[in-house]
């Protein structure tokens, strides 16, 4: 389907236009103005020019220490919950029950944690995890497991990750479980009298079709995990020490807490700035699935 | 033929990983704070309401639930007003620039709220809009509005071109096209993205809180009040808790054939 060239167009995107120019463009060009000075209190500001960045960037600084460190961790943390969350729902989605009410069931379960606001989710594992009051704790400490995610690193990041397993595992399967049913059954026929194996129809089948919505899934769980703030915040505010601070954490620490403006800025401004790159590649990625729809369809 | 060997226990294993503590939650709630920190129980043995009654009775709380409706509602009608027209240019023409912004779009859609938290802060205060519902309303805008126009971009181009040309050859104006036509076409698409601005603008905690202090706090702000000087109110938390759960629980129904449309911003 050919689009017809039409500037006036533009006139129906203008709306949408302002709106997010307004909340994206004006706070982005403080944020930039910040990053190039420092200030000393009362409003007064001096020009610091790539100071913040020089300093961000350099891992023997406090700054860069810590933004290096955070980094390292929030990269550490997505490889982990993609290494799970992947696999996990591509299970999940195979699993899912074929027709009747189940169906629904089970859409609407497996929805639900994608609906609970975010700190509450950090309230509920709060809640589980601990070993006074919480089911999980509880068990794990009745077990012999000396599970406290308070006091104990290990224990802290098992518990932001079982949460974000918990959390995320759900928009993997929805995901997959939609690219799964857009398999004609004809595909399943032929399989069958070719006598393919369990495994093989997983390979040649159903993988390649998962394919897009797979893409989708990962770049969406990457992005969302560079990000994550609520959640580790609620349930452990970035300790125990600094072991739990992301980068996201770090940030709203410096901005927020100690109001470090243009160390803030700078910061921001790299944040973003990988997240645009990523978010390139996602785009990349999207449309090119995108112009593959009709082929795919018409080979079907 | 699509399923997998034992697919009835992993399905039902990990429903219940999903819903355990969910229901621990639920069980708090129910619960004494003295049954919380003396005992263990698996089901509230002295069910209590008292929790509930606190949260519907006392203004500081339920007026938590009040703001935080306030401005997912704002937010849901500005998203959903902006991004049809805007949905309706990008699915049917090509226009200067269309593919850039269709990116920049989504690059905000995808930028951490950490990052604007600040600026955000100093431009609501600035323009007299800070701790209302139209800050956090407006600021949440910067992730809804591309989001609505990414999903309802999905349902406009699922409408054959046809239509409109037959529509405009018999005279139907433009807005009449689209108020008459094109909108009931697309309803279900509509409701999609409402939803999901909804959804996504009532789970956000980080700018909610920063942009509110005292009259427009959201009840995800006001949760973090349980701790005090007597340790935490366990039960209360947990109740709150639950209450913010219901809506999506709610209308999670109407929407769970589109809920993985919507999540991959439109593109399944």
């Amino acid at each position: 389907m050919d689009k017809t060239i039409n500037q006036k167009a533009w006139f129906l995107v203008l709306p949408v236009f302002l709106v997010v120019a307004f909340s994206a463009v004006l706070p982005l060009m403080t944020v930039v103005n910040y990053s190039m000075q420092d200030t000393f209190g009362n409003n007064q500001f001096f020009w610091n020019g790539v100071g913040w960045f020089k300093e961000l960037l350099d891992p023997s600084t406090d700054l860069g220490g810590r933004f290096l460190a955070s980094l390292g961790r929030n990269l550490f943390f997505s490889a982990v919950i993609l290494a799970i969350e992947v696999p996990l729902g591509i299970v999940v989605a195979l699993s899912m029950p074929r027709e009747g009410w189940t169906v629904a069931a089970c859409l609407v379960i497996l929805a639900l944690p994608l609906l609970i606001p975010w700190n509450v989710v950090g309230t509920i594992w709060q809640i589980f995890g601990r070993p006074d009051i919480g089911l999980l704790g509880y068990v794990l400490n009745h077990l012999g497991f000396n599970y406290n995610y308070v006091s104990n690193e290990v224990d802290a990041w098992v518990t932001v990750i079982v949460m974000d397993v918990w959390h995320w595992t759900s928009l993997v399967a929805l995901l997959c479980y939609a690219g799964l049913k857009s398999i004609p059954d004809a595909y399943y026929q032929a399989a069958q009298i070719d006598g393919a194996s369990r495994w093989a129809v997983f390979k040649a089948i159903q993988l390649p079709k998962m394919n897009r919505v797979l893409l989708i899934a990962v770049l969406l769980r990457f992005m969302d995990s560079f990000m994550i703030y609520t959640e580790p915040f609620v349930v452990t505010g970035g300790g125990p020490g600094n072991s739990t601070t992301f980068v996201s954490i770090e940030l709203v620490k410096i901005a927020l807490g100690q109001f470090d403006l243009g160390k803030a800025a700078a910061l921001s401004l790299v944040y973003n700035l990988i997240i645009l790159i990523v978010c390139w590649v996602f785009y990349t990625v999207m449309t090119n699935a995108g112009s593959e729809r009709p082929v795919k369809e018409g080979a079907a | 033929m699509h399923s997998i060997p034992g697919r009835r226990l992993i399905m039902g294993l990990f429903l219940i990983f999903l819903l355990l503590p969910i229901y621990w939650l639920v069980n708090m709630s129910f619960k004494t704070n003295a049954e919380i920190v003396s005992t263990m129980t698996l089901w509230p043995h002295t069910p209590t309401l008292q929790h509930y009654r606190r949260i519907f009775t006392d203004e500081s709380w339920y007026s938590g639930y009040i703001n935080s409706l306030e401005y997912v509602v704002i937010n849901t009608v500005i998203s959903i007003a902006v991004a049809l027209p805007a949905a309706y240019a990008f699915s049917r023409y090509r226009f200067l620039g269309d593919k850039h912004l269709f990116f920049w779009l989504l690059s905000n859609r995808m930028a951490p709220a950490a990052v604007y938290a600040l600026p955000f802060f100093n431009l609501y205060s600035a323009i007299g809009l800070f701790d209302t519902p139209w800050a956090v309303a407006l600021a949440h805008c910067i992730f809804n509005v591309p989001l609505a126009v990414w999903i309802l971009e999905g349902f406009v181009s699922g409408v054959p071109r046809e239509i409109d040309e037959t529509a405009f050859l018999d005279g139907y104006s433009f807005p009449r096209f689209f108020i008459k036509i094109l909108v009931p076409l697309i309803a279900s698409g509509i409701g999609v993205a409402a939803f999901f601005c909804f959804m996504f603008s009532w789970v956000e905690l980080l700018l909610a809180r920063t942009l509110t202090s005292v009259q427009a706090k959201p009840i995800a702000a006001i949760m973090t009040r349980t701790v005090s000087a007597a340790g935490m109110d366990w039960g209360l938390l947990a109740a709150a808790g639950v209450l913010t759960i219901i809506p999506g629980a709610l209308v999670i129904w109407f929407v769970r054939n589109y809920i993985a449309r919507g999540f991959a911003l439109g593109r399944v």
